[in-house]
C-alpha cells in the first residue's frame, strides 16, 4: 500500500471569540474606515431583519428569513463583490444584495409576495433568488461559463445553504467548475441547520468544504462570524476567479440565531440553551469589541450608526408599504416574450373578471 | 439539391444556426468528436471548436443547469440530451428555472435555450431509450414544445427554436431519423412555430397526430383515399403551445376526428385536443372523436414494442368506428 494523494482543509480566524486578532491578519484589520463601514452594514442588515420579521408578525410581509447571526457571512461577501462580479444569491443573502446595489425595499417586495421583488435582476450583476435548494449552483455554473467564453473577465458568487451541500447539484457545480476551469466562488453559509436538520445529520464529512477536494477544486473553512475573514477571503476567492479563472468553494461556520423562517418554531428540535451559548461568537459584537478596543468605535458613534440604520430601514418600509399590487394580468405579461394566441383568450377572461371586481 | 436524413436536416440547421449567430453553443454527452449517440452533431467541433461544441461530464441535472445559465447570461445553449427518457435529473432545472425565470424577472432575464432528445420507441433499444413523454414538458407554461416529422420540417424548426426567444424542447423521432430521405436547402428558413402543418387536404376525416406516427397516419390517409375517403391530415409539430384553431376548423369541415400519438392515452395531448373539440366543436361532429395511442403501460422491451405502437391497423380501426 501507498498513499496517492493527500489533503488539507485550512480554517480562517483572524478575529477570534475575544476578539483577538491574529498574527497573520490582513492589512484590512488595521484599516479602521473599512472595518466601521463592515460594522455598519452589520448592523443595518441586523436592523432590517428585525423589523422584517416584525411586518411578518403583523401580518405586513410573508414567511421571512432571518439572517439574524448571519450577519458576517452576508456582510462579507457584500464587501468582498466588485462591480465586476456577478453574485447568485439563494434566500438568505439580504445583506449581500443590498450591498451589490439592490434597494431593500425591492428585498421587502419579493417576501411580500410580488415578483417585481426581482426586478433587480440583472446578468451582469445580481442573479434572482432561487428556492429550490441548491438549483442555483447548477445555473450559477452556466453563468460564470458564459462569461468565461464571452471574456468578460468577471468572476461569479453562488450561494447555498450546509442542508444544499447534500444535493446532487453542490457536487455537480463543483465538478464542472473544476474541469471547465470556471471563475467561481461557491459560499456555504453553514448555520449549522437545514430547517430542523442539524449539520450532523446532514453529511458525516468533517467539513463541508472538503466535498470540493472530490472536484478537484480549491476548499477552505472560514469562521463565518467573523467578518474580517469572511471578507479577505471572499476577496481572494474572486480575485482567484478573475486572474487565474479557477473556481473555489469557501465553508463559513456560523449559527442560525432564529427560527429557519418565520413560519418555523424551532423549539421544536433545538436543543435549550445552545443558541445562547452560540452567541457568546455572534460577529455584530465581536467586531464592536475589538473597534472599542482600539478607540476607534465611541459609545456616540454607535448611537449615529444605529440610527442610521434605523433611518435607511424605515425608508425602506415606507417605500414596500407604500407599493400598490401589481395588475393581476401580469401573470402573463411575462410568461413568454410574446404571449402566444393560445392563451390570449385565458388573458382576456382574468382582465375581464378583474375590471368588473374593479368596477363593482 | 442533396437529399438528406432527419438527422441529417438537424445537423444542417445546426451547422447553419451557428454560423449565423455566434451566441449559439452546443453541448452535450458525447457530442464533440464523437458526434453524438446518432450523429446529429458530426462535424460540429472541426468547424466551430470546443469553445463553442462542449462535451459535458455525464449529469443530466448539471447539463439543464449549464443551459440555464448560460442562456440567462448571453448564449444561445443548444443542449443535446442522449434520450428522452435521460431527460429527467433536468426537470428541476427545466420547470424551476428555464420555464418560469422571464416571468419571475418580470423579464429582466430570460432562457432562450433549447433542450433537443431523441423520443420514442421502435428502434429496439433498451429501457429508457423509448420515452414519449412530451406531455410533462407540455403541461408546463412558459416552455414550448416542439416535435419535426420530416427532414425539411426538422431543419426549418429547429431553425426556428434556435431563434426563439424563449426555452423549447424539441423532441426528434428516433424511429424516423433515418426513415426517410428528403431534398432540404440549406436557406436558413425557419418554420413557423406555435402551428400546426395541414399536411394533406380532405373533406371526410381529420386525422390528428405528430411525430413518428405521421409516417403511420399518412400511410392510413393514402389507403383511405384508394378507397374514395378524403383524410385532412394534420401535423401539430408544436404541441405546447397547441394550434387548436387550426384543428378545429379541419373538425368543423370534416365532422369526424381520429388522433393518433405514441405516448400512453391518459394524460396524452390527445386528451387536449379531444377535450377542445368537444368544447368547441360538439355540433359539427358526425361521431365521437377516437384516440389511438400508446397503452397506459411502460413501453415494452424491443421485442414487444411492436404491440404497444400504434399501427395502420390500429389507425384504420379508429377511423372505420368514425366512418360507420
Ligand atoms: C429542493 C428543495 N427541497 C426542499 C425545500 C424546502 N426547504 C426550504 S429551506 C430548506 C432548508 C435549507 O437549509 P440550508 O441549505 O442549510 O439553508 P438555510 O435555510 O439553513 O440557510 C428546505 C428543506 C426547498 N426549498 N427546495
Ligand atoms: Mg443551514
Amino acid at each position: 500500500m501507498k498513499i496517492v494523494a493527500n489533503y488539507e482543509i485550512p480554517f480562517y480566524q483572524y478575529l477570534d471569540e475575544q476578539s483577538i486578532p491574529a498574527a497573520d491578519a490582513p492589512a484590512l484589520m488595521q484599516d479602521t474606515n473599512h472595518l466601521i463601514r463592515l460594522y455598519q452594514q452589520m448592523v443595518i442588515s441586523r436592523t432590517l431583519d428585525n423589523k422584517a420579521v416584525a411586518l411578518q408578525r403583523t401580518g405586513k410581509l410573508g414567511t421571512y428569513p432571518s439572517t439574524r447571526g448571519q450577519e458576517a457571512v452576508f456582510v462579507g461577501m457584500g464587501d468582498a463583490l466588485t462591480d465586476a462580479d456577478i453574485f447568485i444569491p439563494y434566500y438568505r443573502d439580504t445583506a449581500t444584495l443590498m450591498q451589490h446595489g439592490v434597494p431593500a425595499a425591492d428585498i421587502l417586495l419579493f417576501w411580500g409576495g410580488d415578483e417585481r421583488g426581482n426586478l433587480f435582476a440583472d446578468a451582469d450583476k445580481n442573479y434572482p433568488y432561487s428556492v429550490p435548494i441548491g438549483s442555483q449552483l447548477l445555473y450559477a455554473a452556466g453563468v460564470a461559463t458564459a462569461n468565461k467564453i464571452r471574456k468578460t473577465n468577471k468572476a461569479v458568487l453562488v450561494t447555498c445553504g450546509d442542508g444544499a451541500t447534500s444535493q446532487g447539484d453542490f457536487y455537480e457545480a463543483m465538478n464542472v467548475a473544476g474541469i471547465w476551469q470556471l471563475p467561481l466562488v461557491f459560499v456555504v453559509n453553514n448555520n449549522q441547520w437545514a430547517i430542523s436538520i442539524p449539520r450532523t445529520a446532514q453529511s458525516a464529512a468533517q467539513t463541508l468544504a472538503q466535498k470540493g477536494i472530490a472536484a478537484g477544486i480549491a476548499c477552505e473553512q472560514v469562521d463565518g462570524n467573523d467578518v474580517i475573514a469572511v471578507q479577505a477571503r471572499v476577496a481572494v476567492a474572486l480575485q482567484k476567479a478573475r486572474d487565474n479563472q479557477t473556481a473555489t468553494v469557501l465553508e463559513m461556520l456560523c449559527y442560525r440565531q432564529a427560527d429557519h423562517t418565520t413560519a418555523d418554531d424551532a423549539g421544536r428540535y433545538e436543543t435549550a440553551g445552545v443558541r445562547e451559548k452560540e452567541w457568546q461568537k455572534e460577529p455584530v459584537g465581536r467586531l464592536q469589541n475589538y473597534l472599542e478596543k482600539q478607540g476607534v468605535l465611541m459609545p456616540e458613534t454607535i448611537s449615529v450608526i444605529n440610527a442610521a440604520a434605523v433611518t435607511v430601514v424605515e425608508e425602506a418600509v415606507t417605500e414596500y408599504l407604500a407599493a400598490t399590487p401589481d395588475q393581476p394580468t401580469a401573470m402573463f405579461d411575462h410568461l413568454y416574450a410574446k404571449l402566444p394566441a393560445a392563451y390570449a383568450a385565458q388573458y382576456a377572461e382574468l382582465k375581464m373578471i378583474n375590471s368588473f371586481a374593479r368596477n363593482g | 439539391m442533396t437529399e438528406m436524413t432527419l438527422v441529417e436536416a438537424i445537423n444542417q440547421a445546426l451547422m447553419y444556426e451557428m454560423q449565423a449567430d455566434a451566441s449559439i453553443v452546443v453541448m452535450g454527452e458525447d457530442i464533440g468528436k464523437n458526434g453524438g449517440v446518432f450523429r446529429a452533431t458530426v462535424g460540429l467541433l472541426e468547424r466551430f471548436g470546443i469553445e463553442r461544441v462542449r462535451d459535458t461530464p455525464l449529469s443530466e441535472n448539471m447539463i439543464g443547469g449549464l443551459a440555464v445559465g448560460m442562456a440567462m447570461a448571453g448564449l444561445k445553449p443548444v443542449a443535446e440530451f442522449q434520450f428522452m427518457g435521460f431527460m429527467y435529473p433536468a426537470m428541476n432545472q427545466i420547470i424551476n428555472h428555464a420555464a418560469r425565470m422571464r416571468n419571475r424577472t418580470r423579464g429582466k432575464l430570460h432562457c432562450p435555450l433549447v433542450i433537443r432528445a431523441p423520443y420514442g420507441c421502435g428502434i429496439h433499444a433498451p429501457e429508457h431509450h423509448s420515452e414519449s413523454t412530451e406531455s410533462l414538458f407540455a403541461h408546463i407554461p412558459g416552455l414550448r414544445v416542439v416535435i419535426p416529422s420530416t427532414p425539411a420540417r426538422a431543419y426549418g424548426l429547429l431553425l426556428a427554436a434556435m431563434r426563439d426567444p424563449d426555452p423549447v424542447i424539441f423532441l426528434e423521432p428516433a424511429r424516423l431519423y433515418r426513415w426517410a430521405k428528403q431534398a432540404v436547402p440549406d436557406d436558413g428558413v425557419a418554420l413557423p412555430l406555435d402551428k400546426c402543418f395541414i399536411l394533406r387536404q380532405g373533406t371526410d376525416v381529420t386525422l390528428v397526430s405528430w411525430g413518428s406516427l405521421m409516417r403511420e397516419t399518412l400511410a392510413v390517409a393514402d389507403t383511405l383515399a384508394a378507397n374514395g375517403i378524403a383524410a385532412e391530415v394534420i401535423d401539430v409539430a408544436t404541441l405546447k403551445p397547441l394550434d387548436l384553431p387550426t384543428i378545429l376548423a379541419s373538425v368543423a369541415k370534416t365532422g369526424r376526428c381520429v388522433i393518433i400519438h405514441e405516448a400512453p392515452f391518459s394524460g396524452g395531448i390527445g386528451a387536449d385536443i379531444s377535450a377542445a373539440i368537444a368544447e368547441q366543436g360538439l355540433l359539427s361532429l358526425q361521431a365521437p372523436v377516437q384516440r389511438v395511442t400508446g397503452y397506459d403501460t411502460i413501453v415494452p422491451y424491443a421485442k414487444l414494442e411492436k404491440y404497444y405502437l400504434p399501427d395502420e391497423t390500429r389507425i384504420m380501426a379508429a377511423v372505420e368506428r368514425v366512418m360507420a
